[in-house]
């Protein structure tokens, strides 16, 4: 059983592997933007039919949210005994 | 004479569930798998419509109306049952088991009744026997489950009035669509509500779940607030405050979501959102919106299922549920790494998941209805939902940081469990036609078109470089978050302790003068009664004589004057 060192040195955790998936997900990333070119989209708003609109969209959606939230945790977060004491 | 042999199957698996305590262990194995199963074909051969009526002081009584409906949630209730009873077969507490049985029994019940009494019945069979399977899991959750019980009976209590109200006014308990027109009704729609996880009292469920055991929180993810979903189904379908409240629900459960550090906390408030965008389809009303809600609510059952399996299994084997004490543990749980995986990609709506075939469908009925706002609303938070927890799920718990633990797989019960799942998820993803052929209206929707796909991967792949960029702003800290719940956790309970004093004083105060009087009072009859008192000894008999004759004396000299 090869424990301890070896295991923590997981294929999946080396620095190499790590760069490679980024590399391989920034080129998926750009795959599924040029997709927009390959496929007819049927816009119902307008807003909608922009370039890589789902792209975009929730890219800055997930940015907002989550600025919101720690915006609201600076407000609302308490030491996780808080309510035991 | 058919009608003699039908059993509820709600009933069934409740009085089954009774009798776990009392069988052997290979028995009670084969019981806790046998009865879903039994109970499935029961459902499946009922004849549609009403069975079983009777009537009961001038009510129609309807134990059973089967209508398509109807027997989707009770099939998905049933598989439901059938693989938590798996996962949970080496749980050693048979009162948890017992409660989780007598609980999908009931909520079974709920979706088969077809009158209101009944339903009210099954309703609060199913709040007590939750609250047990949380307390089941010892001493530490006591305080969650009573608040727990004390919001679940509120909606009892408001449900209960509602329909009183609604039998006073129309003398009818059928329980079909209405209109949110009148006070009853909307006392009906509250109490539905507060099992759906709305606000302001949305607080309980992350507050309850995650103190429930590693397969407690199984059972009770998948009945209260699905039952609440098709009861709205059932009774509201096309209320346009619904679509507000869903929304609400739906940006609740991302934004608690983000900001907490307990894994199965994370589920608990991604129950919320998920259920969010059922409540936002029932508002919407349109067939195919209602369609996307019972599809949704089917695979969403399953998937949340998968990832508190996933969940629980970390939990039995570690101890640990916090992120901040996780990860790193792919190397030794891979079979669980990837079913939480499977179930966090169906949860986002990945396209051959279950979740993309289903809440597709509400967001389309949105952009039907020209809606635009909520149909962006919903965009945005479909593509948060990969980040608050379809990576960040898997992430901190099985990948992050090294942890240094290096625990086992679970037990084999509870991977094939994961597994069954797991093919759910999949299967439904791939192939959903069987799901789309048991669903209320006909379906004209087909989820694989290339738009829809591309679409569908732009959202979700940029959310996820999203989580990777902003992993700092993301990092768990050992923090809870503060909620409605504070009225009554916080500022609540120091009231109420401040008021507890101050009471106790002002009692012992008034204890102790109600003494002092009582005291003073008893001391003065003693002082003339007692023995030796002026009433109360003897007298000899001379000073009786003598008392005549001063009498008579008086009377004498009286009667002379």
């Amino acid at each position: 059983m090869a424990a301890g060192k070896s295991d923590s040195n997981h294929w999946l955790v080396r620095p190499a592997t790590i760069r490679a998936i980024w590399a391989i997900s920034l080129a998926v990333l750009a795959i599924t933007v040029l997709g927009d070119l390959v496929v007819e989209h049927h816009p119902h708003f307008g807003i909608d039919g922009t370039f890589g609109f789902g792209a975009w969209f929730g890219f800055s959606a997930c940015v907002v949210l989550v600025v919101f939230s720690k915006a609201l945790g600076a407000i609302l977060k308490r030491w996780d005994d808080y309510y035991d004491r | 004479m058919i009608a003699d042999l039908i059993i509820p199957p709600g009933l069934f698996l409740i009085i089954g569930g009774l009798a776990l305590p009392f069988l052997s262990h290979p028995l009670r194995a084969a019981t806790i798998l046998g009865l879903p199963v039994i109970a499935l074909i029961m459902v499946w051969t009922l004849p549609e419509g009403g069975a079983l009526g009777f009537t009961y002081f001038g009510y129609e009584i309807v134990p059973i109306r089967v209508d398509a409906l109807s027997r989707l949630f009770a099939t998905v209730f049933l598989i439901m049952a059938f693989a938590g009873g798996l996962f949970a077969l080496n749980q050693e507490k048979v009162a948890e088991l017992a409660s989780a049985f007598v609980y999908a029994g009931s909520a079974i019940g709920v979706v088969l009744a077809g009158d209101l009494i009944t339903l009210f019945i099954f309703w609060e069979i199913m709040a007590i026997s939750s609250t047990v399977i949380i307390w089941c899991s010892g001493s530490g959750a006591y305080g969650a489950g009573q608040r727990y019980v004390v919001v679940h009976l509120f909606g009892g209590v408001l449900l209960l009035a509602g329909i009183a109200g609604e039998v006073m006014a129309t003398g009818s308990i059928t329980f079909d669509a209405m209109e949110a027109n009148s006070f009853a009704r909307w006392l009906i729609l509250a109490g539905f509500l507060i099992n759906a996880g709305a606000p302001p009292l949305s607080a309980w469920l992350p507050d309850a779940y995650p103190e429930a055991s590693w397969s407690g929180t199984v059972f009770l993810s998948a009945f209260t607030t699905k039952t609440a979903v098709y009861v709205l189904l059932r009774g509201y379908p096309g209320t346009e405050i619904l679509v507000y409240v869903g929304l609400y629900m739906v940006f609740y459960g991302i934004v608690y979501a983000i900001l907490e550090n307990d894994m199965r906390r994370i589920l608990a408030y991604s129950i919320i959102n998920q259920v969010g965008f059922m409540v936002c389809g029932i508002g919407l009303g349109s067939e195919m919106a209602l369609n996307g809600v019972a599809s949704h609510a089917f695979a969403h059952i399953l998937y949340k299922a998968l990832l508190l399996m996933s969940a629980g299994s970390v939990l039995l084997m570690t101890g640990k549920r916090k992120c901040t004490d996780l990860g790193g543990l792919f190397r030794t749980m891979p079979i669980t790494a990837i079913c939480g995986i499977v179930g966090a990609l169906s949860i986002s709506a990945f396209p051959l998941t279950s979740g993309f075939i289903s809440k597709s469908m509400i967001s389309q009925s949105a952009a039907d209805a020209h809606l635009m706002i909520v149909w962006l609303a919903l965009a945005a938070a479909s593509a948060s939902v990969f980040l608050y927890v379809g990576i960040k799920f898997p992430w901190f718990v099985f990948f992050q940081k090294d942890s240094g633990m290096r625990p086992a797989e679970p037990p084999q019960n509870m991977r094939i469990a994961m597994y069954l799942m797991c093919a759910f998820c999949i299967g439904l993803g791939v192939y959903p036609d069987p799901l789309y052929a048991i669903l209320p209206y006909p379906v004209d929707y087909a989820p694989y078109t290339g738009a829809h796909v591309i679409f569908q991967f732009q959202l979700l792949l940029f959310s996820g470089l999203a989580f990777f960029l902003m992993l700092k702003m993301l990092k768990r800290t050992l923090t809870v978050t503060l909620d409605f719940d504070w009225f009554w956790r916080g500022i609540g309970r120091t009231l109420a302790s401040e008021f507890d004093g101050r009471a106790t004083t002002a009692w012992l105060r008034l204890a102790e003068r109600c003494y002092q009087s009582t005291n003073r009072f008893v001391d003065t009859i003693y002082h003339y009664h007692g023995p030796e008192s002026r009433f109360g000894r003897t007298w000899p008999t001379g000073a009786m004589a003598f008392w005549t004759m001063v009498l008579l004396a008086t009377y004498l000299i009286a009667y002379f004057i």
